[in-house]
């Protein structure tokens, strides 16, 4: 089996339910015989992506491949590929042997070599001498097992397993996860898995493809995506993590929590914005002072089994979070230290909201439906298209929506060690990103105000140079 | 005290009255001669009245000409109201059920009315034309009610391991529908069996059921002979419950 080819190809697919876009231009090989896992939150796309591999929907656009073949309109009773559903979807007319034999018998394969095969599979999975039970008879781990015998029976060239362990109870999918892995090495094919729950993937995977918001956020083995996040969401999506703002100062050199620090990471630029990710494992605390980089108090400590897990106030305001072997008693000075190499840091999406609006008046600008005043403007005709500009920390979020110029609900919340930064989508499905102190939940139905003042306003008709020597102003 | 059982009184004290009594009766006259004798007689009378066993059977053939009938006519229509990318209002849904919020008689008058306008005959054509349009609604719904309830995942998964079309419908579709099918046959076969205004409006009394065997003798002071032949056909149509009970205990099907 030649290690490197591509089994399946996604090209650029995309795909809306009801106006609303759940996959964006997601393009993705996979390679034959690989482990890999579709993670993501619920609703970011993850399982509408493997619906269209599995050919249970269609693609508003693009394309997906198998083994070089175009199968996009290929229906799934012809594709060559088999799913564990989420829930099982075991017939319940049939038994245990009737299920596994499904498959095999539409293929009319003669009788004895389909009761080799189906006892084979069974024992594959444990499940010898259960082949006369009803399957609703049997417990949530052995219809797991009866699902994938189900599915592995027929020998396809790749199996798609969706949350297959989502119902289990921890211990239960402890098990079936070492289970997984040992059947994917011993079948050798290719498994395509999604799943909510990141220390899943780490264990499973030889390749974590990050979705979000229908849009891949990273690929990479599970050592690449939790000591190398490209972004603040995955970061803060696999495991724990501090996540800051900070100043890229120059090559190597990055400033945050109010110190500077020595960093590995080169090429972007000098003075830039930057987001840094530092891992909670990755902070040393001690009591000596001096020989700290940063020092701080101890705000609280919680032992987690393994180790400590301490929130600690430091000198400059900021909140980080350190995980030790060793406790320190809350209100104790402490000194820390944060190694270059495990300072990871990411180029910011965004330094502030850019939104394209609409002219209403000399002194009002329509935004995503909503009309917002904002300083007279000159120059610019009413009816003309314009950028807008807004900072992250000069949108104003208040509890009565209706309060609001637009409404929107809270979609994903970032604590940034000194405010939290939120991403609020209001209704047509566009973002508004916001810097606040206050406490918001995810989810949390909120209206979005914005001063006169703090709405920056351009026109699109200017020059593209005008609008860039602007930007670069500010 | 148990307070709550002795809400249930007052239904009890209707179901005594209203079901077991009568049940009751119908066996102690079946098994009675006119002067309050036991005896075996009103059944072996049925046995060798030749006209009677024949309405009877005749009767039985009525019930399961119409019974297929409205499951191959049922079948399609409440697969066709149970598949959203079809039928993706439910409003059509209460049209076919609406026929069932008027009265039976009425809607045989209106048939009879139908067929005069049309100029077509009255007679057994007209019977089991009557008989379909009257109990459609009792097998569509029941069957409706099963697919529409039925998870789509069973389907995805058939195709899944490679059923076409037509094999997703027939290996997984199908049987998985069974207990609506056989609660809308129940629906269906059962009254049929024993109706008989329907018959003598549609027929003008050309065609004799079983029914109206029973509600003739019962009219003309025969009680014993009229008690015994409806305690046969109780007895046949518990046993078709019974059978169907039997395939449907599996799964929860059911009317609503």
């Amino acid at each position: 089996m030649k290690k490197n080819d591509t089994i399946i190809k996604i090209d650029s697919v995309s795909k809306a339910f009801d106006g609303v876009t759940v996959l964006d231009e997601v393009s993705l090989d996979i390679k034959r015989g690989e482990f890999v896992t579709l993670l993501g939150p619920s609703g970011c796309g993850k399982t509408t992506l493997l619906r269209l591999i599995a050919g249970f929907a269609l693609p508003d656009s693009g394309s997906i491949y198998m083994e070089g073949e175009d199968i996009t309109h290929v229906p799934p009773y012809q594709r060559p590929l088999n799913t564990v559903f989420q829930r099982y979807a075991l017939f319940p007319h049939l038994d245990v042997y009737d299920n596994v034999a499904f498959g095999l018998r539409l293929q009319k394969m003669p009788k004895d070599e389909i009761d080799k095969k189906v006892r084979k599979v069974l024992k594959m999975v444990s499940m010898t001498g259960y082949e006369d039970r009803d399957v609703e008879s049997l417990s949530g781990g052995q219809q797991q097992r009866v699902a994938i015998a189900r599915a592995i029976v027929n020998q396809p060239k790749v199996l798609l397993l969706d949350e297959p362990l989502a119902a289990l109870d921890l211990k239960m999918r402890k098990d079936m996860q070492i289970e997984l892995k040992e059947m994917h090495q011993k079948l050798g094919i290719t498994f395509i898995y999604v799943t909510h729950d990141q220390e899943e993937a780490l264990t499973l995977s030889d390749t974590i493809v990050v979705v979000n918001e229908g849009r891949i956020q990273q690929i990479g083995t599970p050592a690449d995506i939790y000591n190398e996040p490209q972004n603040p969401f995955v970061a803060d999506f696999i495991g724990e993590s501090n996540i800051l703002n900070a100043t890229m100062i120059e090559d190597g050199k990055v400033n945050f929590i109010g110190h500077d620090f020595e960093c590995v990471d080169k090429g972007f630029g000098n003075d830039v914005p930057v987001d840094v990710v530092v891992r909670p494992e990755d902070i040393y605390i001690m009591n000596n002072l001096d020989a700290a980089q940063f020092t701080g108090k101890v705000k609280s400590c919680v032992f987690k089994g393994v180790h400590y897990e301490m929130f600690v106030d430091t000198a400059d305001g900021y909140e980080v979070m350190v995980q030790d072997y060793n406790a320190f008693e809350p209100g104790s000075e402490v000194g820390l230290i944060i190694k270059p190499q495990d300072i990871q840091v990411m180029k910011k999406p965004f330094t502030s909201n850019i939104f394209e609006g609409t002219m209403l008046a000399e002194d009002k600008v329509e935004i995503f439906g909503g009309e917002f005043a904002c300083k007279p403007q000159e120059g610019i005709a009413v009816g003309d298209k314009v950028e807008v500009e807004v900072a992250f920390n000069k949108v104003d979020l208040v509890d009565n929506a209706e309060d609001g110029v637009l409404e929107g609900f809270v979609s994903f919340i970032l604590y940034k060690g000194n405010h939290y930064h939120l991403t609020v989508t209001v209704d047509n499905g566009a973002y508004i990103y916001v810097d606040t102190q206050d406490i918001w939940d995810k989810s949390d139905w909120v209206g979005v105000n914005i001063a006169p003042k703090d709405i920056q306003i351009r026109s699109l008709s200017a020059s593209a140079a005008e609008v860039k020597t602007q930007g670069k102003d500010e | 005290m148990n307070k709550r059982s002795t809400w249930a009184y007052p239904y009890l004290v209707f179901l005594l009255i209203f079901v077991a009594l009568p049940l009751v009766l119908v066996f102690w006259y079946a098994f009675q001669d006119a002067s309050g004798q036991f005896t075996l007689d009103n059944f072996v009378r049925f046995a060798s009245e030749t006209e009677t066993i024949n309405t009877f059977v005749y009767s039985i053939e009525i019930a399961i000409i119409t019974t297929l009938l409205c499951l191959l006519l049922g079948y399609p229509a409440a697969y066709i109201l149970s598949n959203t990318a079809l039928n993706p209002s439910a409003v059509t849904v209460v049209l076919f059920i609406l026929p069932m919020w008027i009265n039976m008689l009425v809607r045989t008058l209106a048939t009879v009315a139908l067929f005069d306008f049309l100029t077509l005959p009255l007679g057994e054509g007209a019977l089991i034309f009557g008989m379909v349009y009257n109990f459609l609604p009792f097998m569509i719904y029941p069957i409706y009610n099963t697919l529409r309830k039925m998870d789509n995942s069973y389907k995805r998964a058939a195709q899944d391991l490679g059923a076409n079309p037509l094999q997703v419908f027939t290996k997984v579709t199908l049987p998985l529908s069974m207990p609506g099918i056989s609660s809308g046959v129940m629906m269906v076969f059962m009254p049929t069996i024993s109706t008989f205004a329907v018959a003598e409006l549609l027929t003008m009394n050309k065609v004799k059921l079983f029914g109206t065997t029973i509600q003739e003798n019962i009219n003309n002071g025969m009680w014993n002979y009229g008690a015994a032949l409806a305690l046969i056909m109780l007895v046949i149509i518990g046993l078709t419950s019974v059978l169907s009970d039997r395939d449907a205990e599996k799964e929860e099907g059911g009317l609503l």
